[in-house]
Formats: C-alpha cells, sequence, structure tokens
C-alpha cells in the first residue's frame, strides 16, 4: 500500500511525464502500440482474424471485449496440441503482450503481469523476453511495485527491439525518482537521446529530477529548454505548457518576476494549463507592481467558465488591481461582479451539493446518451437544470474522483452485462426446452428408419467387400467360372446334366453325343479360358465404377450421423451448465450491485467533500468581495471628499 | 463501449491534475523538503483513500470473474447457436493504408440478406488501425455457397463509392471463417477481397 503512495508521490513528482510512454495516462494510444510489433521486426500481416477482432475491439476502448476475446483464444491457443499449426502463432508474442496493456488498461493491474511473465517464462528470443521484461517492469512500476519493476528491469540483457530502448531507460529513470534516487535520475535521464515523441517528457523529467536533487539553477535551465522545445502532438503541446507553467511558477517564487513572465506567457491560451498560467502572469505582473499589465491576462480570465478555481480567483484579483492602481470607481464595479459571481457560484455549489445527495449525480454520470458523444463531461456540465453536473469538470481533476468514477462506471457497465446475460440464459433455457419438444418425438422413428437403411447399407457394403476380396484372390488363383455369364453357367449346367445322363449308356449313339456334349464343354470352356483376363479387368472396372457411388454413400451416411448428433447435443448436457452460469451471473450480480453501491457513496462523498472545500473558499472570497465593494465606496467617497477623486 | 468516448477529455484532465498535484510539490521545494511529494504522499493517505484502494482492488477482482463468466457464456453460446458443423464467421478489414470512408456494409448470403452495418468514426478509426470486424456469425450447410458483398463510402478524394461484389466461398465440416479485406478504387486493390481461414 505504501509503495503505491510511493508510485502516487512519482505521479506528482513527474506529473504526467511517464504517460505517452507508460500508457497510465493516455489510454486511448495504447492500442496502436498493441498493434505494431513488439518483437523487433515490422508489422506483421494479420494472421489471425480472432485477434484482429480484439484489436477492433481495444482500438475502441471496447477492452472487456478486447480480453474476453484475446483470452478465449490464448486459451485455445495454449490447449492444443500442436500450437504452431494455430493462426495465433504468428502473432503469440503481440497476443501475450496485448492482453496484459488490455488489462492494465481496463484497470486490471493485479492481473496484469501474470501474461508478461508467462512469456518471459516461455522459451522465446532474447529480444522477445527483454521487451516481456521491460513490460513488466512497466506493471509493477504502474502498481507501485517499485523493487520488482527494477529487479524486471536488470533482467533486461543482450538485444534489446530499438522500438522500446528510449521507453526502457525513460522507465529507469522514472523508478530512481520514485525510489528517492533523482541524481541517478538525472544520469539516465542526461543519456537518453529520445526521439520527438518523448523528448518533451524526457526535458521536462530531467528539469524535475534536478530539482529533486536540488540543483535549482540547472532545473530552471533544463524546463527553461524543456519549455521552447517544438511540438506537434497534442500531448507534446500539453508538456511543453507545463514544463512552461513549472518554471514560470518557481520563477516567479524566487522573485524573479519579469522571467516568469516570459516563461508563462509562452503557455498556450487554449491548452489545459493556460488558465493557471494566465492567473500566475496577472500575479507575476501585480507582485512587480504592474497592475495595469497584470489586468490584461486576468481580464481574460475573468471571462472564461465561472465555475473554475483560477477564473474565480481572477475577479478578485482584477478588482484588487484596479483598487491598487486607485481606480475605486471601478473597483468597486468589479468587487461587485465578483460578489455577485461568488453568491451565484455558491448558490450553484450548494445545488450540486443537494442534487448529489439526492442521488442524481450518479444517474447523471450514467446516462447513455450523454457519453457517446467525446466531450461527455462538457455535455453534461451544460446541461440546463442538471445542478449536480456543474463542478463536473472540477471534480475530475481531482486523481481520486477520477478512480472512483472510473471504477463505477465499469461496474455499471458489468451490471448492464450481467442483466443481458441473465435475460440470455433465460432465452437459451427456452431455446433447448423448445428443441427438446421438437426432437424428442420426431427421433424414435428417425433412428428406426435409419437403423434398417443402415442394416442394408451394411450388407451391400459387405457383399461389395467379398467380391473385391475375391477378384483380388482371383488375380493369383485364377477361377474363369466365377466370371462365367449366367448363359454360359447356365450352359454349363445343362451339359453336366447331359454328360451324367451319358455317362451309363455304351452305344454308338450314346458315344456321338459324349463327343459332342465333350465338344460343347471344350468350347465353354476355351471361352472361359481365353476371355479371363479381359472379364477380369472389366469385373475390377465395373467395382471400382461402384466406389463412386459407395463414397457417395459413406458420406450422406456421415453427414446424417453429424446431424443426428447435433440434433442431440442441442438439448441435451446443458442444464447443469446453464444452472451453473445463471448461479455465477446472480453472484456476481450481486457483487457488482454492492460495490457499485460502496463506490457510488464514495463517488458522492469525495465530491460533496470537494464542493464543500470549494464552498468555503468562495464563501471567504465572497467575504472578501464585500469588504473591498465597502472599502472601495469609502476610497471613493474619501478621494471625493478631498477633491481627487478617481 | 460506453467507457471509450470519455478517454480524449479524461487526457486533458490528466494533464490538469498532474499540473494541480505539482503546484504541491513546488511548494514543498520551497519550504527546503527534498522529499518533496514522496514523503508528503505517505503521511496523506486517508481512510478514505485506504477504503477507495480496497474497493479498486474489489472492482479489479469482480471484473476477473465476470470476464470469465463472458469466456464461459460465449463458449456456451457458440456450442448452442452456431455448432461447428454450421458454422460460418464474416469479417470485415481494411487494405493496409486505405483511406476510404467506409459507412456501410450489407451482406447476403445466398439471395438471403443476413446483416448490415453502419459505421461509426470510432469504428472506423478502429478498422483503420488495422482491427477487424466480426461483422456477422450465423449457420449454412457444408457446400458451396454465394457472398453478395455491397460496399457503400467515400473515396479519400471525397466521391461516392459504392461497390457490389459476388463471392464463393465454400463450407466444410469445421467452422467457416471468411475474411473480406475492403478497399476503394484508388488503392488499387479489388474493392473486395476474399480471405480463407
Amino acid at each position: 500500500m505504501r509503495a503505491t503512495r510511493r508510485l502516487l508521490g512519482l505521479c506528482l513528482a513527474v506529473g504526467l511525464s511517464f504517460c505517452p510512454a507508460m500508457g497510465s495516462g493516455m489510454p486511448g494510444d495504447q492500442p496502436a502500440q498493441a498493434a505494431r510489433s513488439k518483437t523487433g521486426t515490422s508489422s506483421p500481416e494479420l494472421k489471425d482474424l480472432y485477434f484482429g477482432e480484439a484489436l477492433y475491439h481495444a482500438f475502441q476502448g471496447q477492452y472487456f471485449d478486447a480480453i474476453q476475446r484475446l483470452d478465449t483464444e490464448l486459451g485455445m491457443y495454449h490447449g492444443l496440441d500442436q500450437p504452431e499449426l494455430d493462426t495465433l502463432h504468428y502473432h503469440i508474442n503481440d497476443a501475450e503482450f496485448s492482453v496484459g496493456d488490455f488489462e492494465l488498461d481496463y484497470r486490471m493491474h493485479l492481473r496484469a503481469g501474470r501474461a508478461m511473465k508467462a512469456v518471459l517464462e516461455g522459451a522465446v528470443d532474447e529480444s522477445v523476453r527483454n521487451e516481456a521484461a521491460f513490460r513488466l517492469a512497466r506493471i509493477y512500476f504502474q502498481k507501485g511495485q517499485l523493487n520488482d519493476a527494477m529487479h524486471a528491469l536488470q533482467r533486461i540483457q543482450g538485444t534489446v527491439p530499438p522500438q522500446i530502448v528510449d521507453d526502457v531507460e525513460f522507465l529507469r529513470a522514472n523508478i530512481l525518482m520514485a525510489t528517492g534516487q533523482p541524481s541517478e535520475a538525472v544520469k539516465v535521464l542526461k543519456q537518453l537521446r529520445s526521439g520527438e515523441d518523448l523528448a518533451g517528457f524526457v526535458a521536462y523529467n530531467l528539469g524535475i529530477a534536478l530539482l529533486e536533487d536540488g540543483r535549482q539553477q540547472e532545473a530552471i535551465e533544463q524546463l527553461d529548454n524543456a519549455g521552447q522545445l517544438s511540438a506537434g502532438d497534442p500531448a507534446g503541446l500539453a508538456i511543453r505548457d507545463k514544463s512552461n507553467l513549472v518554471l514560470g511558477t518557481m520563477l516567479f517564487e524566487s522573485g524573479n518576476f519579469e522571467r516568469a513572465r516570459q516563461s508563462l506567457d509562452r503557455v498556450r491560451l487554449e491548452g489545459p494549463f493556460s488558465n493557471q498560467a494566465l492567473l500566475r502572469a496577472g500575479w507575476a505582473e501585480a507582485t512587480a507592481k504592474h497592475y495595469d499589465r497584470a489586468l490584461v491576462p486576468w481580464n481574460i480570465l475573468a471571462s472564461r467558465e465561472p465555475t473554475d478555481a483560477a477564473v474565480q480567483e481572477s475577479m478578485l484579483a482584477v478588482a484588487n488591481a484596479y483598487a491598487s492602481l486607485n481606480l475605486n470607481g471601478r473597483a468597486a464595479l468589479k468587487y461587485g461582479s465578483a460578489l455577485e459571481l461568488f453568491t451565484n457560484q455558491i448558490q450553484k455549489v450548494d445545488a450540486s451539493i443537494n442534487s448529489i445527495r439526492e442521488g442524481r449525480f450518479l444517474k447523471a454520470l450514467t446516462r447513455e446518451e450523454t457519453r457517446e458523444n467525446e466531450d461527455w463531461v462538457i455535455t453534461l456540465r451544460s446541461l440546463p437544470d442538471a445542478p449536480e453536473t456543474y463542478y463536473l469538470m472540477e471534480l475530475m481533476a481531482s486523481h481520486d474522483f477520477q478512480t472512483a468514477l472510473h471504477n463505477y462506471l465499469d461496474l455499471e457497465d458489468l451490471h448492464t452485462r450481467l442483466i443481458t446475460w441473465r435475460t440470455s440464459l433465460d432465452a437459451f433455457t427456452d431455446l433447448i426446452r423448445l428443441r427438446k419438444q421438437n426432437y424428442e418425438p420426431l427421433l424414435p422413428d428417425v433412428d428406426a428408419q435409419f437403423r434398417k437403411l443402415d442394416a442394408r447399407m451394411r450388407l451391400r457394403l459387405e457383399q461389395r467387400k467379398q467380391l473385391r476380396n475375391r477378384l483380388q484372390a482371383m488375380l493369383t488363383a485364377p477361377r474363369p467360372d466365377y466370371l462365367a455369364t449366367a448363359d454360359e453357367r447356365s450352359a454349363s449346367e445343362r451339359i453336366a446334366l447331359i454328360e451324367k445322363k451319358l455317362a451309363n449308356s455304351h452305344g454308338p449313339e450314346a458315344l456321338a453325343l459324349r463327343e459332342r456334349a465333350a465338344h460343347l464343354r471344350g468350347a465353354l470352356t476355351w471361352r472361359l479360358e481365353t476371355e479371363y483376363n479381359d472379364r477380369l479387368t472389366a469385373a475390377t472396372v465395373h467395382l471400382n465404377e461402384l466406389n463412386v457411388q459407395v463414397d457417395a454413400l459413406t458420406r450422406q451416411y456421415e453427414s446424417f450421423v453429424r446431424t443426428r448428433q447435433a440434433a442431440t447435443q442441442s438439448y441435451l448436457g446443458y442444464d447443469k451448465q446453464i444452472s451453473q452460469l445463471r448461479q455465477r451471473v446472480n453472484d456476481g450480480q450481486q457483487r457488482v450491485d454492492r460495490l457499485m453501491a460502496q463506490q457510488g457513496h464514495m463517488i458522492e462523498v469525495v465530491a460533496i467533500n470537494q464542493l464543500q472545500a470549494r464552498r468555503d473558499r468562495l464563501v471567504a472570497q465572497q467575504t472578501e468581495a464585500r469588504y473591498g465593494v465597502a472599502a472601495s465606496y469609502d476610497r471613493a467617497a474619501r478621494a471625493q471628499a478631498g477633491g481627487g477623486e478617481k | 463501449m460506453k467507457n471509450t468516448s470519455r478517454l480524449p477529455v479524461l487526457t486533458v484532465l490528466v494533464l490538469a491534475f498532474s499540473f494541480a498535484e505539482l503546484g504541491g510539490l513546488h511548494a514543498a521545494t520551497a519550504s527546503e523538503d527534498k522529499n518533496t511529494a514522496v514523503s508528503r504522499d505517505k503521511n496523506t493517505s486517508s481512510p478514505d483513500q485506504e477504503q477507495m484502494r480496497g474497493l479498486d482492488e474489489q472492482v479489479q477482482e469482480v471484473k476477473s470473474d465476470v470476464l470469465s463468466i463472458s469466456q464461459e457464456l460465449s463458449r456456451l453460446e457458440e456450442k448452442l447457436l452456431y455448432p461447428s458443423g454450421t458454422q460460418v464467421a464474416i469479417f470485415i478489414a481494411l487494405a493496409k493504408g486505405d483511406q476510404m470512408r467506409l459507412d456501410s456494409v450489407r451482406l447476403q448470403i445466398d439471395g438471403q440478406l443476413v446483416t448490415q452495418h453502419i459505421y461509426s468514426a470510432k469504428e472506423l478509426g478502429a478498422l483503420r488501425k488495422g482491427g477487424v470486424q466480426r461483422i456477422y456469425v450465423g449457420n449454412v450447410s457444408t457446400g458451396d455457397h454465394q457472398l453478395e458483398v455491397l460496399v457503400d463510402g467515400k473515396l479519400d478524394d471525397g466521391k461516392d463509392f459504392s461497390r457490389t461484389e459476388h463471392l464463393t466461398f465454400r463450407k466444410e465440416v469445421k467452422p467457416k471463417l471468411v475474411g473480406l479485406t475492403l478497399s476503394g478504387q484508388s488503392s488499387g486493390n479489388p474493392s473486395v477481397a476474399l480471405g480463407d481461414w
């Protein structure tokens, strides 16, 4: 637990610096990483459609479906006798890595490391093993197990895939920072020559590491460099803004107002750090007593979203600046505007708190239609008559709130799935009942007919087999009589009968008849003997011609057997499985509902606490504004009485 | 599904969050606290945060359980509804690098409409990144079958694109996987290429 806090500490220290490389803050980038080759080769052509399907889900942020699909595929793959024949074999390393990525993206850190461990323990190439070690280290790092993370990095030896070389060193530096070794982190970061995508983060982290190491001047120069790096993508622009903001704040606190202003001026007006930069830029000018110049950024800020804390602070700051410029009438007006805004915002915060207490906040967060839009947080906040969401953006800036909200939304998704599955199980039960109703009366007749046909078929097949055996035998032991035609067999029998009748006759006439019979026997035998080879060939050809019919019959037979089996399997043997699944779904539903209630309560508590803190601040600001109005009028009156009105 | 659309906004919020915390870092440094955020965090672990982490671990466990139920249910569904002897699954992929804006796909097997799908921007993005959509799972008898694929979209030059392709696949005893790779004309590939798995 302490390690987790240390990790959070690191997150606080390095901010988002590890996000692009580690994927913890830019979940949308993860699938793109997953899709690219992880083995140092170019992106391979997709060979496994189900792996492609898992990626399709992941690319849309549907990590539950992605994990479910890929886990099933991996389970089947590892259960095969010859997995190398499976199409997933072409992507097995990518698949193992990807499932870990998806689990991290689905905030399942507890089990995210198992896939990497499996790769590490398997017989894989050095580069694949090294990548697995890196990924395992990254998971440990994100889980706050810093020693394990460093240990995993130490397992990297030999060839490292080129695409992760920078990431490995970047992670090493982050771990060193998290374990309180900033000087070591500085050494690693200074040697890191990263590509454009990581350059801003490396530069920023180096600045923070130098700061942590007590080398303030070097940190300032480093952050100054980081704040001027070219950047094209939103993350690069944001880290550059952040470098300038941190630098500006440091310089401001050290009294170097001019340079602080220059640094803060470099922060983009439309970026996520714009409000803070404008506020601090104003303070830098005001502290140097350049109140008129301070009014420029503060007036820009004062016209922005009024629920933002920086905007609220700027309202008072503007009024204070006018007061400092001795423009008491203008100051009174600005204090009046601020007072009005604070009063309105206190009412809004109260409405938000009440609405949250009434349970409307959670309902708003889970509105399906609002989250179809990418800017759903902004959409929700802008909804009329939905006070529960007025301060949503501000709440989202809290890590605790974000975690709780993610979990709540995930639970809500699981809740919906479980309800759907319960309906599916009911439908399956119904389907099975109907199939049983349909098949059970039909099958006895079908089976009886099949048994008759089966008996006839077996008889014919046996006859065919005997014929084949006989023909085979006749190749070595010729039997011309076996190949006699029906007429020839009849003739042979008649000759035999005549020969039998003539056997006991001894007259000249009988002798002549016996000679004729012998002649006929000879003619018949001659024919059978001389035509034997042709007849044997013809018989074999005819038998082979029968093979086509027999093959068709066998196919039909097998098809029937499969269909018959399928009929039985379509309704028999599911009761226990469905019953167990239904029980698991019900148990899961209860657990999810209980956790949702707890998580929902937690969200409401966090939200109300934060809103209460905001309210306290607004009340203090309201008091200050009220005092400011009175003081301004008082000064204006005194000035008028003294003849020096402004 | 629902969790995905919030990512871009949350990315920005992560950035904002990380800055907000850096304010703390800087204050700590200014007060000569060299251990800065790490030491500070150790002392700020409130009972609420402990409870939150405990809840987080329970949520992870329940996710594992539900994933396991989902896998078993998926196997049951396949066995009940799409037995291997008759199962056919049709997948859609986009040709590598093809920038066609795919609007919809309609499939007919042996003259019967079996499915049609209209693509959202997110789905199209996922296809362009190399994802593969399982657009249809159903049952057919063994033997040859006619597959008609109607693809509607826009080419990268803005022109409308509509193609109908007639293909044939053969169903054997094992489950049949049909992969369709779609591409616009400009890429020089056929509009619908049939892959056999």
